[in-house]
């Protein structure tokens, strides 16, 4: 085989891997509940393909050819980990499956039941995103523990905790009821959510890993939407996603300054992104409820008709926060909402909501700080104005963001 | 639980210093100060020297041995420290990643040995 074939098949696996990952992972556990040896298994399957493609050619279907690989070293897996205990039934229950497995090359997409089992109650909150990255995405966990700002060895303590509580604490790969079902589904969008603001945050990095998590989010939302095409708050979510991403080539300047949104050439933004963002939001509305991820991204939407109209309409940024704050009052949508109202109706309006906040919350939260300092200035109260940037400033992670706000503190 | 950030500034990041004392850098560490007390996490902090004003004594097989300059000769050099009070190790990273040094340099962070040992040092 040639040089360039090979780099094709290197390509394909790579592919296939990315693709496939979660869905393969989701199927192995799904009975057994042991993510952590589905993955085990899978990254041996890879290892096998590595070698075994480049030879024989790719197979026909790579999916099956994995997954079949994959059974292999997670049934040899289990055998030697004691057979006469209580690993038997998951032995017994792999071999009866693997009889109809050969009967048909398709096999179920159980990725939501995993999507859910990630952001289970059960399971502690801020390991819900990290899980998902790591059993869906296939992200490994030094790649996680940057982005989370963890060592990369109690990142990886923390995952192998959160798969032994899956597989020994009775959490059922299941979709969840209806009665259920918001609020198990909040979880999951909060939890994609998160690893893509994690990559806004992060975009400062040389090392561009933020861009590819932001990236694995919007991927996450997609391979959501596909298994949840109804559900009007995931199509939110994603056109949240695709509006703030649409904006990143404008979110820095040709020397890496710092453009704050209202500053951006709104010419840089990627139009293609805006209309699709724009299409999932109609469609979301159309379903009548309106959740938490439609109005942020009826927010965005907002913003985004500037490359249209040359103008911000703050009236109705404001409106949509009010009701954002209304059924997410977090930290985010209440500075969110001071930020509007004082673009809307002045910086003594966006002031008093900002006052009304309590200080212990406010304390180490930077926006907060930085839109206290904006206001301040523009009504010229610079001794304040000063004091609040240098809060900002020294809350500020991104060096960006910290020399745009020392610019403006003067 | 108390945590030191250990800075570690680059030769660059130590040149810096000769600037004069109003140029931006300066503001940054002066602003993250005021974010670490007005948080009340902050416990103490020094700056040190330049490492080539440093001096290393060892005493070995009796006979004292005297280096210029640093205990290891690395890249990167102790520039100061910063002790918090924190409830854990991820709240320490956070403010270590909001640490202007973590932007040029690098910060680790290590946590105080416990009390009990401390006190064994000072009696």
């Amino acid at each position: 085989m040639n040089g360039s074939n090979q780099e094709d098949t290197h390509r394909t696996i790579e592919r296939v891997a990315r693709e496939s990952y979660g869905r393969l992972v989701a199927y192995l556990s799904a009975n057994t509940r042991d993510v952590a040896s589905a993955e085990d298994a899978l990254s041996n399957a890879l290892l096998a393909a590595v070698t075994a493609w480049p030879r024989d050619g790719v197979p026909q279907n790579p999916e099956a050819w994995l997954l079949t690989a994959a059974r292999h070293s997670f049934i040899d897996h289990v055998r030697h980990r004691q057979v006469a205990d209580a690993s038997e039934p998951t032995l017994k229950l792999l071999r009866e499956d693997s009889v109809e497995m050969t009967l048909s090359a398709e096999f179920p997409d159980e990725r939501l039941k995993l999507l859910f089992v990630c952001a289970h109650p059960a399971i502690d909150p801020a390991m819900h995103t990290p899980l998902m990255l790591q059993t869906v995405l296939g992200l490994d966990a030094v790649r996680i523990a940057h982005a989370f700002l963890i060592s990369p060895t109690t990142m990886g303590q923390r995952l192998v905790r959160a798969k032994t509580k899956i597989r020994d604490g009775g959490i059922q790969f299941e979709i969840p009821q209806e009665r259920e079902l918001p609020q198990r589904l909040d979880a999951v969008l909060e939890a994609i959510y998160a690893a893509f603001g994690m990559g806004w945050d992060d975009m400062a990095a040389v090392d561009q890993r933020g861009r590819d998590l932001s990236e694995e989010a919007i991927w996450l939302g997609r391979v959501l939407l596909e298994l949840m095409p109804k559900e009007a708050e995931v199509r939110g979510l994603l056109a949240l996603m695709l509006h703030c991403e649409a904006r990143r080539q404008a979110r820095r300047g040709p020397d890496g300054r710092y453009v704050p949104l209202l500053e951006q050439d709104s010419q840089k933004w990627s139009l293609p992104l805006i209309e699709e963002a724009e299409r999932h939001l109609a469609e979301a509305s159309s379903r009548g409820h309106t959740g938490r991820f439609q109005l942020e991204a009826a927010i965005q939407s907002v913003h985004a008709e500037r490359a249209r109209s040359g103008r911000t309409e703050w009236a109705a940024i404001e409106l949509f926060y009010e009701q954002l704050v209304r059924i997410s009052p977090t930290l985010g949508t209440r500075t969110g909402y001071a930020a509007a109202v004082g673009e809307a109706s002045g910086p003594e309006a966006g002031l008093t909501v900002l006052d009304g906040m309590d200080p212990d919350d406010v304390s180490t939260y930077q926006p907060y700080w930085a839109v206290r300092a904006h206001f301040l200035q523009r009504l010229g109260k610079t001794s304040e104005a000063a004091d609040s940037f240098d809060r900002a400033i020294g809350l500020a992670e991104d060096p960006a963001v910290r020399q745009f706000l020392l610019r403006s503190r003067g | 639980m108390q945590f030191a950030l250990l800075i570690y500034h680059s030769p660059e990041e130590f040149a810096m210093r000769k600037n004069d004392y109003s140029d931006p850098h300066l503001g940054a560490w002066r602003a993250y100060y005021k974010a670490l007390v007005e948080a009340g996490v902050y416990v103490g902090a020094n700056a040190l020297e330049v490492p080539e004003t440093g001096t290393t004594v060892r005493l070995r097989e009796g006979k004292r041995r005297v280096q210029d300059g640093p205990f290891a000769d690395t890249k990167e050099q102790l520039a100061g420290f910063i002790i918090l009070e924190l409830p854990s190790v991820d709240a320490a990273l956070e403010w270590a990643a909001r640490c202007p040094g973590a932007s040029i340099g690098a910060v680790e962070v290590r946590p105080l040995a416990p009390e009990a040992m401390r006190r064994g040092f000072t009696g």
